[in-house]
């Protein structure tokens, strides 16, 4: 077991089901069932073996863990994967919502089910890899590269506003993936490795760390997304596939978090420190403006994409708090929103394939008819305000304690944001959920399936599960999250007495 | 045994919720209905083991919760007298809901449902009055609210019903900001949220505490103003930083009891079910806010700032909710009002320093207020739904059992007794002991406190008789065919008020030994907070006679004008309101409360976000931004190239390059 590549074998397994797909020819009812098979078990086999992940990782230990190491592409770059704290669970979450993703466009997707298929399971190794690779070009590989199937997705698939949305995702990712390659570039230059785990403990010049952080930033505010760079979130969210919605909220938007722990903290702490107040700002900034904003929206997709970007607040606001409870709360916040925001956008999905629009006006008391719908919706309607007993509680609650130890004015305005969530949340839920039956297009809807029973009932249970027992997580994450914030800061003192000198 | 008490209704919620539309209507209502008794039966238990008996607090400890670095909040149970107090209030009232409600709602079609609503919400409760950390409480305490809302909202078709429930879910989550707020205050301040920790050392805390030698005076006022936190830009030395989280920490409690301003939700909140009011919104989850103020008495009894602010935020409650009850016409809503401003009397006795008069009040009004509530809706019951007072009367020979109920119930909250005796209804040791001690206290606002209740005291005398002449006496004026329908309730529904009545004439006289009187320290155990100088509790007693007298005349002043106004001349209010328009307009419309947020808050947040949605984001950000730019190198691309496979192309082909060059960088860097 112990000298067993499991990360490679889980970031790489998907590809051999698309290898398999690519096999099968897509004409016959028959063929795209099986295409449909093999992705899902797929995507099943590499959750089921990624626990295997979960269930070796020693959580006392703040280092990388099943660390593979080999030479690649010379000159010091190396292919270099492994986890620690902060990466496993995202590994985890990625692999759990896999499966349901594939199961959630199991009838909706109808056309180029092969690509379609071929398409996530390309994704997935490109997700994965990205929270294993301890080299930065092969983050930055998995990193870019994985947005090629998600444009797919969303172009190919999407809705009638396809090409604008892929169009504005691209020109914003763009303007970050160019400034942070050169920011890798001139890490190179400076430090004369990309290996992560080196550049961990490399010291940046202080003159320098600014430039490179920013840089950084340039790339993962875009992803996260924060404000003002996030109006191309709720166009493709509008746009994509249900199941694309899916891997954009619950997944990609944690790159960019991601990206900031595993790279602007630990690698210029100094230039973070500097850069708080910014980032306090902005996510303040988008934690009021997005929630009132999302009080006003009329597309389901659109409300909750807004709400997504307030959720994100949270989640920057925490990181860059500097300390632990802020950065496990930031952590937590990623993961629960992972699974709240994903079951949100699936439960939009299930009233979208009856009635095939996401405009608020057109529902109405679908409580009457679909029960146990409404019943799910209102659990991650709840979690989505941070309902204390739903893990969405867990995760402002330790942000907003963390920056309250910092600056209590962010404190002060982040917390505003649990009225405006509550005010846009249970608008949603009341217009589309409560009232009357009136409609006549909603009288024959039928509640829900077997297939979205599957998809849904686990993440209803998993919300609840780490809302009242979120230690598992917090034990996953606190030893590699403590030595970061040491580490910081560690750095963070030395600059000051040298300046001091 | 305490496991079992909290988690019964859990379990309870849990099969009438997952399986009730299988098991059926009535065995949802069993279960539910008998786990309630069971948790009941042993509350009393517990009360008489811990708050009659030895038995010193202790906790349970139940799992892990949160745990992060330093920061440590368990589930746990805390058995300590106050527990063990609202555990009977709440478990006790909660069992009678609901076997009550078994006859209420029996033509209701989502019986299942609503019996799980109400174990659901008891849970919730049960998690809150036992909690040892404040995690946990605020755990409870949003619980409640979650099932609030579920009850409110209930009857999902009614347009109103959905609106009060996302009312008051969002009012209490005002309060809740506050709440929080103070919560991470208290964390910064001790460092932990567990009771005992900041217990134990929240007297370091207290202004000029362990400094009183003339020696240590230096380096008291030096210990006493070093700064500990500073919030929003100002510098608080220990004292400041006490105040400023017990305000915050008072946010949450006025937003949740519903005191002035954040009492506009309650009204409103009687769209739900009757049941439901009595038992949220009358007896156990607006007394919450009570509940956690006397629970952290530790820390507000060392703030007289904050004190301060409790006394006169329930005083202007207290008087003003009863100035709104005057004129109502629903009469859930008077009897909504009339908690609000019952409410305010127990946070003046909070104010006052004097905790457990406002838990024996809590107590009391527990008993008497679910009375109420359930006898109204014994009487809407009776009247084919109807709630508006001006379509009833002369119901007094058909209903009688209900009638003397409601009563009994007035009685109570009037505080009918003989002054300076022990003879009297509960509402007469309660409430004439927070008057009383309003005139005793030495708070500089005790006076104002003082003169407003006994104002108030005479406003809840008349609209409670009020309400008992319109319902009750006089010429019926519901349609005939309305008259010809009224029935008596059945047992299930009478008997709850039977045992309320008992708790509403005789809980004053049992208990008020032991929460104010003699008793006091061997039944508290040390569970409320006083300092040593705090003497309200021996001076109440030892008022003039016509202190004592002052409630009881308010009372029977209260009375006699509303037997005249209803019973000799019924054409006088109505001249009144004529003459007094716009008194009587303003007091109608509840002072305004509702139209004042809604210019001040509702409108200009929707105005705001629509503004920023299509000038911020559609016009400013994106219209300089991606459309913008994407319009001029649309342009470019045009007139340079016509690339047919789109931008995917380009983005793939600008990574292509972007990762040559780096390769290119690093062959350079590793040969040079």
């Amino acid at each position: 077991m112990t000298d067993w590549p499991i990360l490679s074998t889980v970031t790489f397994l998907p590809l051999v089901g698309a290898f398999l797909i690519l096999l099968i020819r897509d004409e016959s009812d028959g063929a795209r069932r099986n295409i449909r098979n093999v992705a899902l078990l797929t995507t099943v086999f590499t959750f089921v073996l990624s626990l295997f992940i979960w269930i070796g990782f020693n959580q006392a230990e703040p280092g990388f863990q099943m660390v593979e190491k080999t030479e690649w592409m010379g000159g010091g770059i190396s292919y270099h994967m492994g986890v620690d704290g902060i990466s496993m669970l995202f590994v985890i979450l990625t692999t759990f919502l896999m499966p349901i993703c594939i199961l959630a466009s199991w009838q909706s997707v109808e056309h180029r089910v092969k690509e379609y298929m071929i398409a996530f399971l390309l994704l997935e190794t490109m997700m994965i890899g990205v929270f294993c690779a301890l080299d930065i070009v092969l983050f930055y590989v998995f990193f870019e590269a994985g947005l090629i199937p998600m444009f797919l997705i969303i172009g190919v698939w999407g809705g009638k506003r396809r090409v604008y949305a892929s169009f504005k995702f691209f020109l914003y990712t763009l303007l970050g993936s160019v400034l942070m390659l050169l920011a890798i570039m001139a890490m190179y230059w400076q430090a004369g490795t990309t290996d992560i785990p080196t550049l961990l403990t490399h010291n940046f010049p202080a003159s320098m760390q600014p430039w490179l952080w920013l840089a950084f930033f340039a790339s993962f505010a875009v992803k996260m997304p924060m404000w003002p760079v996030h109006t191309w979130l709720p166009d493709a969210h509008v746009e994509a596939p249900t199941a694309g919605s899916v891997v954009l909220a619950a997944i990609l938007l944690k790159m960019g978090g991601y990206g900031f722990l595993r790279f602007s903290l630990p690698m210029f702490p100094i230039a973070s420190a500097d850069f708080a107040p910014l980032i306090y700002t902005l996510s303040v900034v988008a934690i009021i403006y997005t929630s009132l904003v999302a009080l006003m929206q009329e597309d389901m997709k659109k409300l909750i994409a807004y709400s997504s970007v307030a959720h994100m607040g949270y989640v920057t606001m925490g990181i860059f708090a500097m300390n632990q409870t802020g950065i496990q709360g930031a952590l937590f916040q990623m993961l629960s929103h992972g699974l709240v925001s994903g079951a949100l956008f699936l439960c939009v999905g299930v009233v979208y394939d009856r009635m095939h629009t996401r405009e608020i006006a057109a529902y109405g008391g679908l409580v009457n008819n679909m029960p146990k719908y409404a019943v799910v919706f209102l659990i991650f309607t709840m979690a989505n305000v941070g309902l204390p007993g739903t893990s969405g509680f867990i995760g402002e609650f330790l942000t907003l304690i963390g920056i309250f130890q910092v600056n209590t004015w962010v404190a002060l305005f982040a917390t505003s944001g649990v009225i405006l969530s509550a005010a846009y949340a249970l608008w949603l839920y009341r217009k589309v959920i409560f009232g009357a039956l009136t409609k006549d297009s909603l009288k024959g809807l039928l509640d829900l399936s077997i297939r979205e029973k599957a998809i849904i009932y686990p993440l209803a249970v998993l919300t609840i599960f780490f809302g009242v027992y979120p230690a598992p997580i917090l034990d996953v994450t606190a030893a590699s999250v403590q030595s970061l914030v040491s580490s910081v800061t560690a750095s963070l003192e030395a600059a000051q007495t040298a300046a001091a000198h | 045994m305490y496991q079992a008490i909290v988690f019964l209704p859990l379990l309870g919620f849990l099969i009438a919720g997952l399986f009730g539309t299988r098991l059926g209507a009535r065995a949802s209502e069993l279960i539910t209905s008998g786990f309630l008794v069971i948790a009941a039966a042993l509350s009393w238990v517990v009360f008489f083991d811990v708050a009659l008996g030895d038995t010193q607090s202790f906790t349970v400890h139940l799992l892990r919760f949160i745990d992060s670095n330093g920061l440590q909040a368990d589930w746990g149970l805390r058995i300590d007298t106050l527990t063990a107090v609202m555990l009977v209030v709440v478990n006790t009232v909660s069992a009678l809901v609901h076997i009550y409600s078994i006859g209420y709602m029996h033509h209701d079609p989502h019986r299942p449902r609503f019996f799980a609503y109400l174990s659901l919400f008891t849970f919730a409760m049960l998690m809150l009055v036992t909690s040892d950390n404040l995690v946990q409480m605020f755990f409870g305490w949003e619980g409640v609210g979650l099932a609030s809302y579920l009850l409110i909202g209930f009857w999902y078709k009614k347009p109103s019903a959905n609106a009060a429930a996302i009312k008051a879910f969002v009012v209490n989550r005002v309060g809740d900001f506050g709440f929080l707020l103070g919560l991470f205050g208290v964390f910064v301040l001790f460092g932990s949220v567990s009771f005992d920790t900041i217990f134990a050392n929240a007297a370091s805390l207290a202004p000029a505490a362990g400094h009183g030698a003339e020696g240590e005076a230096a380096a008291g006022v030096a210990a006493g103003s070093e700064v500990v936190f500073s919030f929003l830009g100002y510098q608080l030395d220990r004292a400041s930083a006490l105040t400023v989280t017990c305000l915050l920490l008072f946010m949450g409690a006025m937003g949740k009891s519903a005191q002035v301003p954040l009492h506009t939700w309650l009204p409103d909140a009687m769209e739900g079910p009757t049941p439901v009011s009595a038992l949220i919104h009358a007896a156990t989850m607006v007394t919450a806010g009570v509940f956690m103020v006397a629970r952290l008495s530790p820390l507000f009894e060392l703030s007289d700032t904050a004190l301060l602010v409790v006394t006169i935020i329930g005083a202007i409650t207290a008087f003003f909710a009863a100035t709104v009850g005057l004129v109502q016409n629903d009469i859930k809503r008077v009897i909504a009002y009339s908690t609000c401003s019952q409410l305010g009397y127990m946070f003046v006795a909070i104010g006052l320093g004097f905790y457990s008069a406002a838990i024996f009040h809590l107590f009391t009004h527990a008993f008497f207020k679910a009375l109420l509530f359930l006898g109204s809706g014994s009487v809407i019951h009776a009247v084919s739904d109807e709630q508006d007072m001006r379509r009833m009367g002369g119901l007094r020979r058909l209903i009688p059992k209900t009638y003397w109920m409601m009563i009994i119930g007035t009685l109570a909250l009037t505080g009918v007794g003989i002054p300076a005796t022990v003879i009297g209804t509960a509402g007469f040791f309660s409430k004439d002991a927070i008057i009383e001690g309003a005139f005793a206290a030495h708070s500089a606002v005790a006076p104002i406190a003082f003169t407003l209740l006994v104002i108030a005291a005479a406003f809840t005398s008349f609209y409670s008789w009020r309400l008992i002449f319109m319902t009750f006496h006089g010429t019926p004026r519901a349609t005939a065919d309305v008259m010809h329908h009224v029935h008596e309730s059945p047992p299930v529904m009478l008997v709850p008020l039977y045992l309320l009545a008992v708790g509403a004439l005789f809980a004053g006289f049992v208990f008020h030994d032991y929460f104010i009187g003699e008793a006091y320290s061997e039944f508290w155990k040390g569970a409320l907070f006083i300092l040593p100088d705090n003497h309200v509790l021996h001076d109440f007693h030892d008022v003039p006679f016509w202190v004592k007298l002052a409630p009881f005349v308010a009372m029977l002043l209260g009375f006699f004008v509303a037997w005249q106004f209803y019973i000799r001349d019924p054409a006088a209010p109505v001249r009144l309101a004529e003459h007094h328009r716009g008194l009587y307009r303003f007091l109608l419309n509840k002072w305004y409360f509702d139209e004042l947020y809604d210019y001040l808050f509702v409108r200009p947040a929707k105005r705001l976000g629509y503004f920023l949605w299509k000038r911020g984001d559609g016009w400013l950000i994106d219209g300089f931004g991606p459309d913008g730019v994407s319009a001029r190198v649309l342009d470019l691309t045009n007139r340079v190239v016509k690339l047919q496979t789109g931008y995917l192309y380009h983005y793939a082909f600008v990574m292509l390059i972007g990762v040559a060059a780096l390769v290119t960088w690093m062959m350079l860097g590793s040969s040079l």
